[in-house]
């Protein structure tokens, strides 16, 4: 008994010493968006102005989780995510706050970001076809949908339908289709595949080049960082979906909200800004071979010799909402 | 079998044990503390049925369950079964036989301890997949590879899953082996027994408690598995779960889908104990020097090569590839912080594995000294939190803890002062968490070793004097050596390779090794991983040497 009572003592003694205090000049930040990716940026904006920014990583579920159980006392400002599913969540279930800011409003285009400006994208990225230059001749390619004819049976490799960029692509094929006629579409995806589907992007472009394949579907920074390990890759993207009746390629984005329960929401807004001014969107896009989001910006070079594509302007605010129905669409098509 | 003793405390027939007063004696008190830990997170798990996710279940009724359940039961029926071949046909063969390389072999065996199973996966995948260098390498010299069994079947995650986890069960038999030593095997053969039926009609039944100990190891950690069954997008019980709450945001339907893994693994133990309460398992002390088995010639070159072919795909080939990975990436990749990195993990791996022991030797005595049906139940549920999938279990602690912090916060604004938050973000809670996740692996093992302290040791301990802690501390620990540094061992590896735990209840800036192995993987950046994991890998592989050189002498 002596020993509980001394630890139960001990805990209360050290525990406030370990705990966080917040100090004026400091931003604490949820993350996503892994280390390697978003630590540059701190760094670079700590030395530009001076304050200090604190960082914990972990998966989505788990941060939003955090955040929710935290309520009114979490010490996060900031929360940065991949996905606007994954920020609609977040917005939805209340955990982001509104931001009036004039910069962000024309550093991020509208379909980029929340109706109610609870989150902005920061960087874009495109979920577009990728297909073998030796065997598939481009002409042959058009929409997503048309994977699933008849002259792919055998030829086409899919990445898992866990991973949320699939659900995203299935959920803007719902917004432009409707259930039933998406379902046709995945399940004559899934009649054509040459494998059962991957667990990442880069292992259906390696199975592509192959020759376990020829198309697949892939988001462009995978490809961007095969090329540059393997700059004789036979492997060549293609914008889909370009037609003057039709939707666009898909994309996405990973962006950040200031939290509801911010201690430093002023601080956290200006980082925000910061993050979508010009000076910062390279910075944050090219660390990842992404899009930026901010129009006055141009790509990396290296990014920008994929070529021009229309994009998409389906409200990322809705692939959040459909997200569970493309989930369950998919498992009832057997897309594993 | 220790658990005839007699006490003194024992509760009246009848009665409720946790009503009656006297059932509180100080060691079943801090049992029922450590149980209590566990109890909460499993509480909150459990809780979640209060709003059935309705809508979700009929979706997983109706599409997936029928492939889940056949899944996983091939799973843990596979990976079991291999596993007891793979572990116990090698314990013996390095406990008991002589073999060129035996002694190396001995320790050699275990280091895929140390390899984590998701980088066992990602990296035999690479290399066995159609895109890989073996299929590449068929399909130059032959023309197709296409007779090449799917990798990506049933049988790779079986087989992976088996490499990477079998040593539990070849530690813990190894431990039995040993100390049965060939007397046990030569009594049987004058009783006119030839070798392979004494081995399977005495030795093998001898040694099932410490078998039966390393395989429910490994079916909890086979059942809890996500990172490797995801890479092979094998669908399992725990990727359910983590589709009910990333894909359709439902922390309830998945703390549902978990809380029906717990029970399973608790009908898994206690079927497990009933079966064994009905045997005793008293040891004959160990000779001296044991002599072993001189396998004849040919037989000796199989062991051999048998030996190595385990030990290549379960370690060193996949090591290989990693180096060469790290080797690519090393100039870029390196800086202090991995030292700082390295620092992080190895304290909260000393520190989780050293306060583990200590409470799975509290319990494991406990259960010996109190073997009621109560105070057995308190100990099985301690050691739960090894079935749970890590991040489930991470959100059962860290939302009780938020919630203890937000009272006390509430609390000190209504005395008028502010404070930050007190528990949450502190090295107390990560330490916590540790324990309810891994104090099966520290008890099983302690428990084990305990069977080998004989009631009759008891008895002339106690006639001598020595009770409680002074009887703990003279008498058994010296026996039970060995099976606290392997406990200690397996438990320090785990921690260290934890990563969900880690993820969620680590202070800011408490980035370890396995952090920065999921920072990278989960963008993809595979062999950018594989410079923490070498590193990761390099760091288990000290206390398993230490342990295998210790055990040996």
């Amino acid at each position: 008994m002596k020993i509980v009572k001394t630890l139960l003592l001990l805990t209360v003694l050290i525990a406030p010493v370990c705990g966080s205090f917040a100090v004026a000049e400091e931003i604490v930040v949820y993350s996503a968006r892994n280390e390697h990716l978003i630590q540059p940026l701190f760094e670079a904006y700590t030395k530009e102005t001076g304050v200090a920014i604190k960082f914990v990583t972990d998966k989505e579920g788990p941060l939003l989780q955090r955040l929710k159980s935290e309520g009114a006392n979490t010490p996060a400002d900031l929360l940065i995510t991949v996905d606007a599913g994954n920020l609609w969540h977040a917005a939805s279930e209340g955990l982001l706050r509104p931001v009036d800011s004039k910069v962000l409003a024309a550093n991020v285009p509208a379909n980029l970001r929340d109706v109610e400006n609870r989150w902005f994208g920061l960087s874009l990225r495109a979920r577009t076809i990728v297909y073998c230059t030796e065997r598939v001749k481009p002409e042959l390619l058009s929409t997503y949908a048309a994977l699933g004819e008849e002259s792919w049976k055998g030829r086409l490799i899919l990445r898992t339908s866990k991973k949320v960029y699939n659900q995203s692509l299935v959920a803007m094929l719902i917004a432009e289709f409707g259930e039933e006629k998406t379902e046709q579409i995945v399940r004559s995806w899934v009649a054509n595949l040459a494998t059962e589907p991957s667990s990442n992007d880069t292992q259906v472009m390696e199975a592509i080049a192959a020759g376990q394949g020829d198309v697949g579907i892939v988001n462009t920074y995978y490809f961007g960082r095969l090329l540059e390990k393997n700059p004789d890759l036979k492997l060549a993207l293609f914008w889909p979906n370009q037609g003057a009746a039709q939707s666009g390629v898909h994309v996405n984005v990973s962006g950040a909200g200031v939290t509801k329960h911010a201690k430093h929401p002023a601080a956290a807004v200006k980082f925000l800004e910061w993050l979508s001014s010009e000076k910062a969107q390279n910075l944050f896009a090219d660390a990842n071979l992404e899009y930026p989001v901010n129009p006055k910006v141009a790509a990396n070079p290296e990014v920008a010799a994929w070529g021009k594509f229309t994009a998409s302007p389906f409200n990322l605010t809705q692939a959040g909402a459909l997200q569970g129905a493309a989930i369950r669409l998919m498992d009832r098509s057997g897309y594993r | 079998m220790p658990r005839h003793s007699t006490t003194r405390t024992a509760p009246r027939r009848g009665a409720v044990p946790f009503l009656n007063r006297g059932f509180y004696t100080g060691w079943r008190i801090a049992t029922l503390f450590i149980a209590l830990l566990v109890i909460i997170p499993l509480s909150v798990v459990f809780f979640s049925w209060h709003d059935p996710a309705r809508e979700i279940w009929q979706h997983i009724t109706e599409t997936l369950l029928g492939n889940l359940l056949r899944n996983t039961f091939w799973l843990v029926t596979g990976v079991s079964t291999g596993t007891i071949l793979l572990g116990v046909s090698l314990a013996w063969l390095t406990a008991v036989c002589e073999f060129p390389g035996r002694r190396f072999f001995t320790w050699a065996l275990l280091l895929p301890l140390a390899m984590p199973a998701y980088v066992l996966a990602f990296v035999s995948l690479g290399l066995f997949d159609y895109a890989g260098p073996v299929q590449t390498w068929l399909r130059a010299w032959f023309g197709s590879s296409s007779w090449f069994p799917d990798v990506r079947a049933t049988g790779g995650v079986v087989t992976i899953l088996t490499l990477a986890l079998y040593p539990y069960v070849y530690l813990l038999s190894r431990n039995a082996f040993q100390t049965q030593g060939k007397r046990l095997l030569e009594a049987a053969e004058s009783l006119g027994c030839g070798p392979w039926r004494a081995f399977f009609l005495v030795v093998l039944p001898m040694a099932r408690p410490w078998i039966a100990g390393g395989t429910l190891l490994v079916i909890m950690e086979a059942l809890a598995d996500f990172g490797a069954v995801s890479i092979f997008n094998y669908d399992t019980f725990t990727t359910a779960i983590y589709k009910a709450w990333f894909g359709f945001f439902s922390l309830p339907a998945a703390a549902q889908l978990a809380s029906c893994l717990v029970l399973l693994v608790f009908f898994i133990i206690v079927a497990e104990q009933r079966m064994r309460s009905r045997m005793r398992f008293s040891e004959s002390r160990q000779s001296a020097k044991s002599e072993r088995i001189l396998l004849d010639r040919r037989w000796r070159w199989l062991a051999f090569a048998y030996a190595t072919t385990v030990l290549s795909f379960a370690f060193l080939l996949p090591l290989l590839q990693l180096l060469r990975w790290s080797l690519n990436i090393f100039h870029q990749e390196f800086t202090s912080r991995y030292l700082a990195l390295l620092g992080h993990s190895l304290l909260l791996g000393l520190s989780a594995a050293l306060l583990i022991c200590a409470c799975a030797l509290l319990l494991a005595y406990t259960a010996r000294r109190h073997p009621d049906a109560a105070t057995c139940a308190l100990v099985r549920t301690a050691n739960l939190g090894y079935a749970l999938p890590g991040t489930v279990l991470a959100v059962g602690i860290f939302i009780p803890v938020a919630a203890l912090d937000n009272s006390v916060i509430s609390l000190g604004r209504l005395f008028g002062f502010e404070t930050g938050q007190i528990f949450q973000g502190t090295l107390l809670i990560m330490l916590v968490a540790y324990l309810v996740r891994f104090m099966a692996a520290g008890f099983k093992t302690i428990d084990g070793a305990m069977h080998r302290v004989t009631p009759s040791i008891d008895e002339a301990a106690r006639l001598a004097g020595l009770r409680g802690l002074k009887l703990l501390g003279r008498v058994h620990l010296p026996i039970l050596r060995n099976g606290l540094l392997s406990a200690f061992t397996l438990v320090f590896v785990d921690v260290m390779k934890e990563m969900p735990i880690t993820l969620m209840t680590r202070p800011f800036g408490w980035d370890t090794l396995a952090v920065k192995i999921f920072e990278l993987t989960s963008e993809g950046e595979w062999e950018r991983a594989a410079l923490p994991a070498v590193t990761l890998l390099l760091t288990g592989l000290v206390p398993i040497i230490l342990l295998m050189r210790n055990s040996e002498s």
